[in-house]
């Protein structure tokens, strides 16, 4: 039977830690049709959602002992922030309101219930942000600390279906990785996700940032921006990491429309671990003797200098000077001889 | 006497705990709790000052363009740089469209879901508010959410993305705006404008924004009918509720003003205190950690002195919020506090007759909606495609500067500090930190902490419903509060 089909749907707990609530925010932003006519019609429904739900206060902790205690099926707990164990391993860095216990205490008692567990962005997927610096609260993932496994639930965790945590990735994650991810998991036909190397569904880690990037003739080139709003390619000097990370973005829009690279700021591979501490200047390419540290993924470095080398001689003055430019100086009408 | 704690608090931005005592049927005292604890500060000390615009957006998911605007203004301000007038149009133009979608979620998704509650069944009007507004299952929540949704592809298109676009930049907007998404944005503005004028007003803009009094308001919702309007369905509730004799603070606002443009501002700052404007003395700004799980002088610091290192061991603390103190005073911050202090007849006079409280700061809100849409479409149509968006403002190797903007909750600070190309010292004060700041080391209460005593407490109510109004009336976002 299809989960859909079942009287109370497929339920779904989301809580929210050590992040900024961006996710949420993100999810909100769905469309064409809306969040909820989109949950309603894979038959998804909320236990429980901060942002959305009626419940507030003791109602809300009486469902969540309900769903440790197995009263209330638990489909799929979805987290988003970090888990905060600071102070010393304590987790008082955050208490759950009203429950005298940290965050993370309510964490491991429902993700042991839970038929799948999800880490809703890179701060519950990897630590994120929330880990950047000194790390003040002893902030990880729920399944990972940066790019090893482990974090707060352990690398041997796995949720009631038996799968590991699926980690939904991105500084925001976009509404539509969410939403196919728990789509998926909810219409029992379809089967289990498929997840790449980090465990994050393959559905968008299966495209690079570049794959239909605006600014790929540019790429094509070598044609470079060099300070912020020049049209130009930002992979030699302004730190973008389209060609290296893992994301639908420049094919499936955010917010209607846009991405980060159509915004005029490179991609700062926020799907990544760790990405929060590139070792570097975020907006500068990092280069050994001209040539930069990253290169595309699966690329070759002697083809790339070699290609880089002679895409640069045959650039035409159009792409040349457009790159450097905040609109288009010279359209592709205008040129008819090619310098 | 009777004690409750009250958490989670949902349908406000991150975790929230309240502490009450009541005595005869109202809340004596209140104590307001952030469980929670981020860092911010102490991440950025260190890092480069240009980073501070990848990491400050992730402050906050609900106000993050209001941390990028912030944070460019502060090292803006220590370089001494400007930006170009399409930068500062477009800068206003995408902290715009965040401020309003807060104001446009906060009265669909977050308050006025609580009036659809069982507790109000067998009011007249309970019926038509549970079809519209019930949480998750009334009309809004799919219509208002499309209709929000629809209007972040503004973002789309000025900033790439929504939260955390890196678009605000100090030198100015790292975005040039064609001619055909100058277009766009005023399709889009023209499509949210046709929702609020059919669904949230039910009448245009401009007159909302003319109302010019509480009798005048009054007046507009009797002839209007609560019927196709949900401002008027707000009214008809506040009066029946009694929203405008709830939730009254301290009464002393401020506001750093908002939406500047060539040296002016769209709403200009100050502080608006019994009866009076004042101007704003940003020197006067000290953080208090009596309350908090903080270590650091004992003495309240301004924020370019202050330091920010949580201890839990604090035995007299009780949050993780700091006490920002106005001249040793606390404040209330927010759109009811921007409209006063700008100078609007309608707020003016509805704080000049019940102050403070739930209804004032809904209907606040809701004029901004108002008001601020055609400012918008103002600084759309005047976007010089072609014309610079950027400029370059270098580095900033050593020097402090202040980012003060107007976030949809009120007053937002950055004070960044930068040693050898490196931040010495970044502090935050946002909104809900004063809102929602614990007692001084005199004892005062925060605005909340004020705002809550006298609220009703039913005999079994164990989560009073006024007190999640008095709550939700002033838009918390404890991720913020908390960095």
């Amino acid at each position: 039977m299809a989960a859909s089909e079942r009287e109370d749907g497929f339920t779904v707990l989301w809580l929210q830690s050590g992040g900024c609530g961006g996710c949420t925010m993100s999810l909100l932003c769905a469309e064409a049709p809306d969040l909820f006519t989109t949950l309603d019609s894979a038959g998804i429904r909320f236990l429980w959602h901060p942002s959305f739900s009626e419940a507030t206060g003791e109602e809300v902790t009486a469902m969540l002992e309900a769903v440790c205690a197995g009263e209330t099926r638990l489909d799929a707990l979805c987290v988003e922030g970090s888990l905060l164990r600071g102070p010393n391993g304590t987790g008082r860095f955050h208490v759950l309101a009203g429950t005298d216990t940290p965050m993370v205490r309510w964490v491991e008692r429902l993700a042991a219930v839970a038929r799948y567990t999800l880490a809703i962005g890179t701060c519950a997927a990897f630590g994120g942000v929330t880990s950047a610096g000194p790390n003040p609260t002893e902030a990880c993932g729920l399944q990972y600390e940066g790019e090893q496994s482990g974090g707060l639930l352990g690398d041997a965790y796995r949720s009631g279906a038996g799968l590991p945590v699926i980690n939904v990735a991105g500084c925001p994650t976009h509404p539509g990785w969410v939403l196919e991810t728990l789509m998926t998991l909810a219409l029992d036909g379809m089967g289990d996700p498929l997840l790449d190397d980090l465990a994050r569904p393959a559905l968008y880690t299966d495209h690079l940032v570049h794959h239909g990037c605006a600014r790929n003739e540019y790429y094509e080139y070598k044609a470079s921006a060099e300070v912020p709003s020049d049209l130009g390619c930002m992979m030699e000097h302004m730190g973008c990491l389209g060609t290296q990370a893992r994301a639908d973005c420049n094919i499936r829009p955010w917010n209607g429309t846009g991405s980060c690279t159509d915004g005029g700021y490179p991609c700062v591979n926020c799907t990544a671990p760790e990405f929060e501490e590139p070792g570097h200047h975020f907006l500068e390419t990092p280069k050994v003797a001209g040539i930069p540290i990253g290169l595309p993924t699966d690329m070759p470095k002697a083809w790339f200098v070699a290609l880089a080398s002679l895409a640069k001689s045959a650039t035409p003055r159009r792409v040349r000077e457009n790159a450097v430019a905040d609109h288009i100086v010279n359209s592709p009408a205008k040129e008819h001889d090619g310098e | 006497m009777s004690r409750l704690v009250v958490g989670p608090f949902n349908r406000v931005e991150g975790d929230l705990e309240v502490r009450i005592e009541a005595e005869a049927g109202q809340v004596s005292s209140a104590w307001v709790n952030s469980p929670m604890y981020r860092g911010f500060e102490q991440i950025l000390h260190g890092k480069d000052p240009g980073d501070a615009l990848v990491y400050a957006p992730r402050i906050c998911g609900i106000c993050s363009v209001s941390q990028s605007v912030a944070a460019a203004h502060a090292v803006r301000d220590a370089l001494g740089a400007e930006a170009p007038p399409n930068g500062e149009r477009l800068t206003n133009l995408v902290l715009a469209a965040e401020n309003l979608a807060d104001h446009f979620t906060h009265f669909y998704l977050f308050f006025m879901p609580d009036f659809a509650r069982a507790a109000y069944e067998g009011r007249a009007w309970h019926p038509d508010v549970v079809r519209r507004f019930r949480a998750e299952q009334g009309a809004a929540a799919t219509d208002a959410v499309a209709a929000r949704a629809a209007f972040m592809n503004l973002m789309g298109v000025l900033a790439g993305k929504w939260p955390h676009t890196h678009t605000v930049q100090a030198g100015g907007a790292a975005k040039g705006v064609t001619g055909a998404e100058k277009l766009r944005v005023l399709s889009l503005l023209g499509q949210f404008r046709r929702y609020l004028e059919e669904h949230t007003f039910g009448d245009r803009l401009e007159t909302v924004a003319a109302l010019a009094g509480g009798s005048d308001l009054a007046a507009w919702a009797a002839e209007r009918g609560p019927e196709g309007s949900d401002l008027a369905r707000f009214l008809r509730v506040a009066e029946d509720v009694g929203l405008a004799e709830l939730g009254r603070s301290h009464d002393r606002f401020m506001s750093y003003g908002s939406y500047p443009f060539q040296g002016e501002r769209l709403f200009p700052g100050g502080v608006f205190a019994g009866g009076d404007l004042m101007p704003l003395d940003a020197d006067a700004i000290r953080e208090d950690l009596y309350s908090s799980w903080m270590s650091g002088a004992r003495e309240p610091v301004h924020p370019y002195e202050g330091v920010t290192l949580p201890d839990a061991e604090r035995e007299e603390a009780y949050s993780w919020c700091k006490a920002p103190r106005l001249a040793g005073r606390p404040v209330e911050v927010g759109a009811l506090a921007r409209q006063v202090v700008a100078g609007h007849p309608l707020i003016r006079e509805l704080v000049a007759e019940t102050g403070g409280n739930v209804r004032n700061r809904v209907v606040a809100r809701l004029l901004e909606l108002a008001r601020v849409v055609p400012a918008m479409e103002a600084w759309a149509r005047a976007i010089e495609p072609g014309e610079p968006f950027y400029r370059e403002p270098g580095a900033l190797q050593e020097g402090e500067g202040a980012g003060l903007v107007e976030a949809a909750r009120g007053s937002l600070g950055h004070w960044i500090r930068v040693h050898n190309g490196r931040i010495l010292n970044y502090q935050i004060v946002a909104p809900t930190t004063w809102n929602f700041s614990p007692r001084d080391r005199d004892g005062v209460p925060g605005p909340l902490e004020a705002a809550l005593e006298g609220a009703p407490v039913g005999a079994d109510e164990r989560t009073p419903v006024a007190v999640q109004h008095v709550v939700r009336s002033f838009d918390p976002c404890m991720v913020c509060t908390v960095h």
